[in-house]
């Protein structure tokens, strides 16, 4: 038993945080109205406090956890005493109060890295961010106090014990799938206090691109993995062997991450150019708008989702009201801000900057439909015209045919120059290569399939397009008489985490189309001592035992594959029931290659000691979370690039001071 | 009109046509790929299309779940309260499928009556209820006609 106060101390922080980040929303506002550097100067050690009593809150909520403090609703409903510690620690984001706790932690700490690492920012800037930041987590706190308490008591008959965790969160992959999600989400929430502080102040200059796109890099890497980890964690854990079912929570995901995709390319020709700079700003209120919409449909529960949990209508309507207030005020200012900017910088049809406006037009043509398939069964409702839901097949009908096209793009964008790029002057082997890997997409079905596929080619030829056209970019620029590594090793950071992030979406690409044409799903009724053959392997079910783990009992099977009488895999999947919920559960056993899963679950048990087996090949099915690696690793080194580093760019310094003295 | 007023107006209709092109297509598609919810009761009633995708969901009926014993072949019924309809579904059905319990059935409404499910889905918890089938549940109930003392809501 925890002491007696430990809940009431977590809601003393959690209380106290929030009138951190009132102060810490109002007392900058006035410092910038006033033009008081002292109120200014505020900004950063309130920010300190409320992330200080917000980590407070968040870890005595855990120590409740973990010292089984069942007085506590919520840690009774999610946890209970025969839990393994490392899940009761993560059973803390495992229900909807603790979610929200980790959302508000992950924007205390992103106010608080961007407090403490952006000493280029003017102090006044500095000021504007913090006060965003803090009004967000004003929002939040007060939902989460008002609506969702974590700390709330069942008082004064305390349960002996918990209900649970939920066995599917019982897992490794939900450990650090919510928090990696968050990180991303949340992440957004500084290219959005950047924008409005830049659209607040009127100084949209190209610096505020500059001084936003390491977060937002940084927030769309997170991003990235947080996606890959949900999609790897329902691969293995939920049993079915899909990795993507564009389930409404999935999307709530892909949005913002589609949205931040097209944003770290604009902010690059803001940066760069000082061009498209409204179009940017547009984009980074969209971006965290979608980050609050999926928090939205994910915590409300509106939609019938794979991922939904038991949820509160209630609530729903409050994170609504967040939406409207945020959304609606970011665009008010826009509209009122906007309209003072102008750029007058050309550039022509075949330029960088044309390619990466096509891209900016893909990904918003991507995230539209997605989002229009995502909202259409809430709209249909509201309009009283029946319940329904939109299937897989309008997703990729509308968003495979935009991908092809980006990748087109990539390939091409990435070895223009800006200004003006006539076509003469792109290399020859790049068309070259466009057209060798067309044959190859044409001929792959053949080798690799039985018979022609149209979309097998196209996925095949824009995955090794994009692989061939980064290769022959990189051929170019690191021609040095030093040799090409030397060449290779001085590109800078920026293009180094460019050429990774475009190979890692040719890894997906291919990953994709691979295992979405060519992988076997074959439910099977196997009754031990029973063999049945599943395309080129014999699988055996040599018997089922039963076992005893933690919180668990479990009907083991004992399956054997076989590939032309040479054993290849031994394959032990689980059906678990766990003691306390009653659940039962589904344990996939998967023999994992860098060309092919074996995947082997069980499914219920027959007469007679049958039981329905579930046994899929998936070829290449990981290189779709190896291109997500990629991807968030060519973004991380992306924001390392040497020019974000510089602490005090003096000329920029020079420029503000004097901007800031008229 | 100026030239550059020109040029401005040509920019904005050529959008306005691919735009709408655009959104015309994206909805073209989504008609085509939208599954409409029935709840047993309007099924019972005819008004779902033969052999059209649909979605169905209810609560599973107490003791009307069996197994073929040479296939994955499962027979079940499903309920709202109202009416019950029978489903077949071939594969592995997920783990938290219960007698009672709130589904949903992804398939065609046959001819002889039967609903051939490619699709079910149960949810991750089990005091969550799909929205489909609460509302459909409610909706029965509102009419008078159910008789669900037993339900699990």
């Amino acid at each position: 038993m925890s002491a007696l106060y430990f809940p009431e101390l977590g809601q003393y922080a959690l209380t106290l945080a929030l009138m951190f980040a009132f102060l810490q929303a109002v007392v900058p506002t006035i410092g910038v109205f006033r033009r008081d550097d002292v109120l200014q100067w505020y900004a950063k050690p309130l920010c300190v406090g409320q992330a200080l009593a917000t980590i407070a809150g968040f870890l005595i909520l855990a120590i409740c956890f973990v010292l089984d403090d069942f007085s506590v609703a919520y840690v009774a409903n999610h946890s209970n005493s025969l839990l393994p510690w490392y899940y009761k620690v993560s059973a803390v984001w495992g229900g909807h109060e603790g979610s929200l706790l980790l959302w508000i932690l992950m924007l205390t700490l992103w106010s608080l890295a961007v407090a403490f690492n952006a000493k280029s920012l003017p102090q006044d800037m500095l000021a504007r961010v913090l006060a965003v930041m803090g009004m967000i987590g004003v929002g939040f706190f007060l939902f989460m106090l008002l609506t969702s308490n974590p700390f709330e008591r069942v008082l004064p008959t305390i349960p002996k014990d918990g209900v649970d965790l939920n066995p599917l969160l019982q897992d490794f992959g939900l450990i650090i799938h919510p928090p990696m999600l968050y990180m991303g989400y949340v992440g957004f929430s500084v290219a959005f206090a950047f924008a409005i502080a830049a659209l607040w102040s009127g100084r949209l200059d190209a610096a505020w691109a500059k001084w936003s796109r390491p977060w937002t890099n940084m927030a769309w890497a997170c991003l990235t993995l947080g996606i890959a980890l949900g999609s790897w964690w329902a691969y293995y854990e939920l049993g079915w062997g899909g990795w993507w079912f564009w389930d409404p929570v999935e999307n709530a995901s892909l949005l913002p991450w589609l949205m931040g995709t097209a944003l770290i390319h604009s902010l690059a020709v803001t940066e760069k150019r000082g061009i498209f700079k409204s179009w940017t700003l547009l984009l980074a209120i969209f971006a965290f708008s979608l980050s609050l919409l999926g928090t939205f449909l994910v915590r409300s529960g509106v939609l019938t989702s794979v991922h939904a949990f038991a949820t509160d209508p209630e609530r729903g309507v409050f994170i609504l009201l967040l939406l409207g207030v945020f959304v609606g005020g970011a665009l008010l200012l826009y509209a009122l801000r906007v309209p003072e900017v102008s750029g007058q910088i050309s550039f022509s049809g075949s330029s960088r900057e044309s390619f990466l406006l096509l891209n900016n037009l893909l990904l918003v043509a991507a995230t539209s439909t997605v989002l229009l398939g995502t909202l259409a069964p809430l709209l249909v409702d509201a309009m009283g015209a029946g319940k329904i839901s939109v299937g897989p097949p309008y997703f990729n009908l509308m968003f495979v045919p935009l991908a092809i096209g980006l990748m087109l793009l990539m390939g091409i964008g990435a070895a223009a120059r800006w200004k003006n790029t006539p076509w003469s002057s792109f290399n020859k082997k790049l068309w070259w290569t466009l057209l060798v890997t067309a044959v190859l997409g044409l001929v792959f079905p053949f080798l690799y399939g039985d018979g022609f596929n149209i979309w097998v080619s196209l996925g095949i030829w824009v995955s090794a397009w994009v692989f061939a056209a980064t290769g022959v970019d990189v051929w170019d620029k690191t021609n040095r008489s030093s040799g090409r590594w030397q060449g290779w090793v001085s590109t800078s950071r920026s293009y180094k985490g460019m050429v990774l992030a475009h190979l890692g979406v040719a890894m997906t690409a291919l990953g994709v189309t691979v295992v979405a044409n060519y992988a076997v799903e074959k439910d099977i009724r196997l009754s031990p001592g029973q063999s049945v053959k599943v395309a080129e392997y014999r699988v055996d079910l040599v018997e089922v035992t039963a076992m005893r783990g933690a919180n668990f009992v479990a009907d083991q099977g004992h399956i054997r594959m076989y590939r032309d009488d040479h054993l290849v895999a031994t394959l032990n999947p689980q059906k678990r029931k766990y003691l306390v919920q009653r659940n039962v559960m589904t344990e996939a056993d998967i023999d994992v290659g860098l060309f092919k899963d074996l995947y082997v679950s069980l499914g219920e048990p027959l007469e007679n000691g049958a039981w329905a087996v579930r046994v899929h090949i998936k070829p290449m099915v990981r290189w779709l979370w190896l291109g997500a690696i990629f991807m968030a690793w060519g973004g991380g080194l992306a924001l390392m690039d040497a020019r974000y580093r510089a602490r005090k760019p003096k000329l920029l310094q020079a420029g503000l001071v004097t901007q800031v003295a008229q | 009109m100026t030239p550059k007023r020109k040029q401005r107006l040509f920019i904005i209709v050529f959008g306005l046509l691919c735009g709408s092109g655009a959104l015309g297509l994206v909805l073209y598609g989504l008609s085509e790929n939208i599954n409409f919810f029935y709840a047993p009761m309007e099924i019972a009633d005819g008004k779902v299309p033969y052999n059209t995708y649909v979605r169905a969901g209810g609560l599973v009926v107490q003791g009307s779940v069996e197994r073929a014993d040479d296939s994955l072949q499962v027979r079940f019924k499903i309920t709202d309260g109202a009416a019950e309809i029978p489903v077949v579904y071939d594969g592995i059905l997920p783990d938290l499928f219960q007698e009672g319990q709130g589904i949903v059935a992804e398939g065609k409404w046959l001819e002889n009556n039967l609903f051939n499910a490619s699709t079910i889905i149960a949810k991750h918890d089990e005091t969550y209820m799909p929205p489909e089938v609460a509302d459909a549940l409610k909706r029965a109930h509102k009419e008078g006609k159910a008789n669900l003392e037993s339900a699990r809501y």
